[in-house]
């Protein structure tokens, strides 16, 4: 087991630098230069001077090979370079809204899993009923639902019941706060956006508990239980469940990695500061340095848990072996 | 001259030929949430052709004398801060959401065909690249891969197409190729190869056709995630730009600043999203049921 984790951090580095040169490309594909649409965008005339030296602080003079391996010898050294567009260390503008990022996937995935478990469970025990097929329809809705519409659907019911409740209308509140500072606030702030995300990851969820569900059931042991006159509660919980959860951790774990892209658009409808709308911003600053960064913390996380899911699998189900 | 001996009777054989009625209804028993889908993928269809003929606003001309007034006979779902007839707009919307969602689709799926297909046909080397390629891109969320594309191409229709069809390639290489895998040891393969057949024939005439079932699972699936990602680009600002009529668009900016005040402006692009993309979600799991029993949900 050890071994196979040492080994599959090695071929993490490949896909890493794979996707290093790809987006670092990528942002240098672009026909025109940073700084004079940076200039052009500010409106001012875009002095030859101006752009030599701007051109110089982000080392764009320099030939690419070579601004390919400072991008790489960063990672090394831990200097992730400046933003173009705020001119702070990147390292300071990600650490400043990670942690909001961070606990919001959280409470997602939280959200997610809490719907998704007892939903799926109850739609394969009652298959083919009209619970099955409200749960199905729910679920189905789920997908086809923009969360970031639900967002906004989810802000409007909230004004509407305060105005009605309250009598003035309460939105979210859209400054941080630590959740070990002001714990109702920082729950009242981010349980929204968690909601309006987790439904849509709950959909997949849902669906893949019901068809593990269903296949579990109908395994021999589920039979030998029933025979030997087991409590179908018992059944459910204790040896249909535990069978039935290993597809479900694995896909749940993988979309954790995806949420990162719900997210995106998530924390633009509730205005929250995280990593999402950072990205965004860099996208509309075109800002290449930020979001060249960004892009590859997003893929470190995919591959990340993409590691993580394989050894929770064989921790989970002793059959699985690795060499 | 061979005159016609006997003239077989086909009436008997048209009464047992099922009518085409019949056999729609058939489907629809078999498919009911397919159908349903199939439904509404039409009725998009249909107000994206004759949206002109549909209604008689203009989708994109200000018409400031009727801003932000509730929904009521001459405007059905209401108007946007600038007048704009709110039903107009989410039918002609319906125009750019298909336009876009069909040729990214379209593209990203056939791309994803000629690579899977190839890297599984020529093997080796080629293979091996092509895998580790696409094992890359398919570390990037997808909107995370077209945000970034954007960020280098800049806004706008064409490169929103872009932008969606780039992530969609590898997807749909990944599993066309494990299809191809499996048709390359049909010995029809090694016999058209014996025969002396060139390598585009073989690819197209012999191995295409068979892999058309992941295909076009693919590219059904692909069309509503791809509406979806439109609206989402277009939400952001990094998609279709004002004034076009897309329902990511019309979310965008007014529809926040007049929550309270008029809510119909954020409601019913949304729902037409809603629609849309269930539409199309039923319609591929259906698809996939009827094309591939193997790779049946549930």
């Amino acid at each position: 087991m050890y071994a196979y984790v040492v080994k599959r951090l090695f071929l993490m580095i490949p896909t890493l630098f794979g996707a290093a040169l790809l987006v670092f490309f990528l942002m240098r594909l672009l026909p025109g230069d940073p700084c004079e649409i940076r200039m052009a965008g500010t409106g001012q005339y875009a002095d030859p001077e101006a752009i030599a030296i701007c051109q110089k602080d982000l080392g764009l003079d320099k030939p690419r090979i070579v601004q390919f391996g400072g991008f790489i010898g960063g990672y090394f050294t831990g200097d992730l370079g400046v933003s173009m567009w705020t001119h702070q260390p990147i390292a300071y503008e990600i650490g400043l809204r990670f942690k909001l990022s961070l606990q919001l996937a959280i409470m997602t995935t939280m959200v997610a899993v809490a719907l998704a478990l007892p939903l799926g469970i109850i739609s394969a025990v009652k298959q083919d009923t009209w619970i099955d097929y409200a749960v199905r329809t729910f679920s189905i809705a789920g997908i086809a639902i923009p969360s970031f519409w639900l967002g906004i659907m989810i802000i409007l019911g909230l004004l509407i019941v305060t105005q009605a409740w309250l009598g003035e209308g309460w939105m979210p509140p859209i400054n941080y706060v630590s959740p070990f500072k002001d714990p109702w606030g920082n729950f009242t702030q981010l349980i929204w956006p968690a909601v309006a995300t987790g439904y849509r990851y709950s959909a997949v969820a849902t669906r893949m508990t019901r068809s593990a569900m269903l296949e579990v059931l109908r395994e021999d042991y589920i039979r030998t239980a029933r025979a030997k006159g087991l409590v179908e509660k018992l059944i459910i919980n204790r040896h249909a469940l535990k069978n039935a959860l290993l597809p479900v951790v694995t896909l749940i774990a993988i979309e954790f990695a995806f949420l990162i892209g719900g997210l995106v658009v998530t924390e633009q409808v509730f205005n929250l500061n995280g990593l999402g709308k950072l990205f965004v911003d860099a996208v509309g600053n075109q800002d290449f340095t930020l979001v060249q960064q960004l892009v590859m913390l997003v893929v470190l996380i995919f591959v990340a848990t993409n590691l993580v899911v394989d050894v929770l699998y064989a921790w989970l189900d002793p059959r699985i072996r690795y060499a | 001259m061979a005159t016609p001996q006997a003239v077989i009777d086909t009436s008997e054989l048209d009464q047992l030929r099922i009518p085409l009625r019949t056999q729609l209804w058939r489907l629809v028993r078999k498919q009911p949430l397919g159908a349903a889908g199939a439904f509404i993928v039409i009725i998009m269809s249909l107000a994206a052709i004759f949206a002109n003929v549909i209604t008689s606003y203009n989708p994109v001309a200000n018409d400031l004398a009727s801003m932000l007034q509730s929904p009521e006979a001459n405007h059905w779902m209401g108007t946007d801060e600038f007048g704009r007839d709110i039903l107009t707009r989410v039918i002609y919307g319906a125009r750019t959401a298909l336009s876009i969602g069909l040729t990214a689709a379209f593209l990203g799926a056939t791309g994803g065909l000629v690579l899977g297909v190839a890297s599984a046909y020529f093997g080796g080397i080629f293979d091996l690249i092509t895998q580790r390629i696409v094992d890359v891109l398919m570390a990037f969320p997808l909107i995370i891969m077209a945000l970034a594309v954007v960020a280098t191409l800049g806004p706008g229709a064409q490169n929103v197409i872009i932008a969606i069809t780039i992530p969609f390639i590898p997807t749909c290489a990944r599993v066309v190729r494990s299809s191809a895998l499996a048709i390359r040891e049909i010995p029809y393969v090694d016999a058209a190869r014996a025969l002396g057949f060139s390598h585009a024939r073989i690819i197209l005439r012999h191995m295409v056709p068979n892999v058309m079932a992941p295909y076009l699972i693919m590219l059904s699936t692909f069309v509503g995630q791809a509406i979806l990602l439109e609206a989402v680009l277009s939400y952001l600002g990094m998609g279709v730009q004002d004034p076009t009529p897309a329902w990511g668009l019309m979310l965008k900016g007014g529809a926040e600043e007049f929550l309270e005040s008029a809510p119909w402006v954020s409601i019913f692009p949304g729902l037409a999203i809603s629609f849309a993309v269930f539409g199309f979600n039923l319609f591929g799991d259906a698809m996939r049921d009827v094309l591939d029993p193997k790779m049946r949900r549930d």
